[in-house]
């Protein structure tokens, strides 16, 4: 514990261009942006495939795939590849690291709802579009939900992976501290990384409480 | 770096053959070895969550704590008790992301065998025990091996975060190929880490087909 208060206690770790605020801020920025991409890319296909019925098994299998992708590897090619310079190297791997959870669930989620109020609401006279927004989406949401959460969840302790070639964010006081045995330093960037990410899986369980609607939340099993 | 560096240089791979084999066997182990722990330890917490409801919400949102956690993050903590460069350092924390994974999968294969079929075994005069591991196992094996094929995956392409701390198998070679500014063993690494999990999946695939013949002999009739 002596090393957080070493850490944290030191007023040098709180000020200037390698201070917490400044990583931190710097951590939010790639993961929100990368979680931005993904969810441009993921939501829609998911959406479509889900109420097509079509393409399932690539969407499923290629986000198996993906999962696969060493992301240290991804980021470390594509900087040599490209140069350091700008940040968007680091996020083409956090982007393909978000798109499998929330592509899957989304298209399992839509996909999963019931035949028969499928059928109820064309009988009302919806079209597919509609019947999609309307029906098939909140009823979905709580499997959406998750998947974004998942993917929020990763990108926010992937991200930590960019400090390793040169980049920001909170992983500088971890690869640093590695580098030069400061381990007061790995440790304390190590405790924000990780509250970082309790702070997402909480906000995420506060949306789902306020977005997903009561008719639905109340015949969701646990999961 | 010249426009005569190509992409992959393949004398380099000849030569370096010999440990690549030996980081690929180490990643190997690094990987597997959670998993199947993460199954050992989920299967008896999946069945007290099964059997005790009220013990499934504590225990998942645990999980997630722990799944919420980077892996990074957990190899650092765990430095000074097991040490730098320790297989056990990339072991541990693996098996509780694995844990997290498998889990609600057991929770979820039980609660997916019908009533009937438990009855039926009942009735049939089989014991708690029997039924269990003759009856409901077999038949939540397909919600199972999802869990296990998504852990096993993520498993094998966690391990290389593990080179960070002197210990990841293959990752070892993004940290090389860095150092020196060399592609060929960052696309080594990339391609035998992808091609690991493409295989592991496919071999549990595999054991979900011979572990259900019932599957197969329905969709047969």
């Amino acid at each position: 514990m002596n090393w957080l208060t070493d850490f944290f206690g030191d007023p040098a770790n709180w000020s200037g261009p390698s201070g917490i605020p400044v990583r931190l801020l710097e951590h939010v920025e790639f993961s929100v942006a990368a979680f931005v991409l993904a969810l441009v890319v993921a939501i829609p296909l998911g959406l479509l495939a889900g109420h097509t019925g079509r393409g399932g098994v690539l969407v499923v299998g290629a986000a198996n795939a993906a999962r696969a992708l060493p992301t240290l590897g991804l980021v470390v090619l594509i900087v040599l590849l490209v140069g350091v310079g700008t940040t968007w190297p680091v996020l083409v791997p956090l982007v393909a690291l978000a798109i499998p959870p929330i592509l899957v669930n989304t298209y399992e989620g839509v996909r999963g709802v019931d035949a028969d109020l499928r059928d109820a609401a064309y009988g009302m006279g919806l079209r597919g579009g509609q019947v999609l927004v309307k029906v098939a989406v909140p009823v979905a949401l709580p499997l959406i939900l998750l998947g974004l959460r998942l993917a929020a969840i990763q990108v926010v302790a992937t991200a930590t992976v960019a400090a390793y070639v040169g980049l920001g964010g909170l992983g500088r006081f971890i690869i640093d501290g590695l580098a030069t045995k400061d381990f007061p330093s790995a440790i304390g960037g190590a405790v924000l990384v990780a509250g970082l990410a309790l702070i997402v899986q909480l906000a995420f369980s506060l949306l789902q409480r306020v977005a997903v609607s009561p008719g639905v939340s109340r015949r969701v099993t646990v999961r | 770096m010249g426009d005569a560096e190509p992409l992959i240089r393949w004398d380099w791979i000849g030569r370096n053959l010999p440990s690549i084999q030996q980081q690929a066997l180490d990643h190997l182990v690094m990987a597997v070895t959670p998993v199947l722990l993460g199954l050992v330890l989920a299967l008896p917490v999946g069945l007290a969550c099964a059997r005790w409801r009220a013990l499934y919400q504590p225990t998942v949102g645990l999980m997630n704590v722990v799944y919420s956690l980077p892996s990074l993050v957990v190899f650092i903590v765990l430095l000074p008790i097991t040490g730098l460069a320790e297989r056990a350092t990339v072991i541990i924390p693996l098996t509780f992301y694995s844990l997290a994974v498998l889990i609600p999968g057991v929770v979820d294969g039980l609660a997916a065998v019908p009533d009937s079929v438990r009855q039926s075994a009942v009735a049939m005069g089989f014991k708690p025990m029997r039924r269990l591991v003759l009856v409901e196992l077999p038949i939540a094996v397909p919600v199972v091996l999802a869990g296990v094929r998504v852990a096993m995956v993520s498993s094998i392409s966690l391990v290389s975060v593990g080179a960070l701390i002197g210990r990841g198998g293959l990752g070892y070679q993004f940290i090389d190929g860095w150092q020196r500014q060399f592609y060929t063993p960052i696309i080594v690494g990339i391609v035998l880490i992808i091609l690991m999990a493409v295989l592991a999946d496919g071999l549990i695939v595999l054991a979900q087909r011979l572990l259900t013949p019932w599957a197969r002999a329905r969709r047969g009739t």
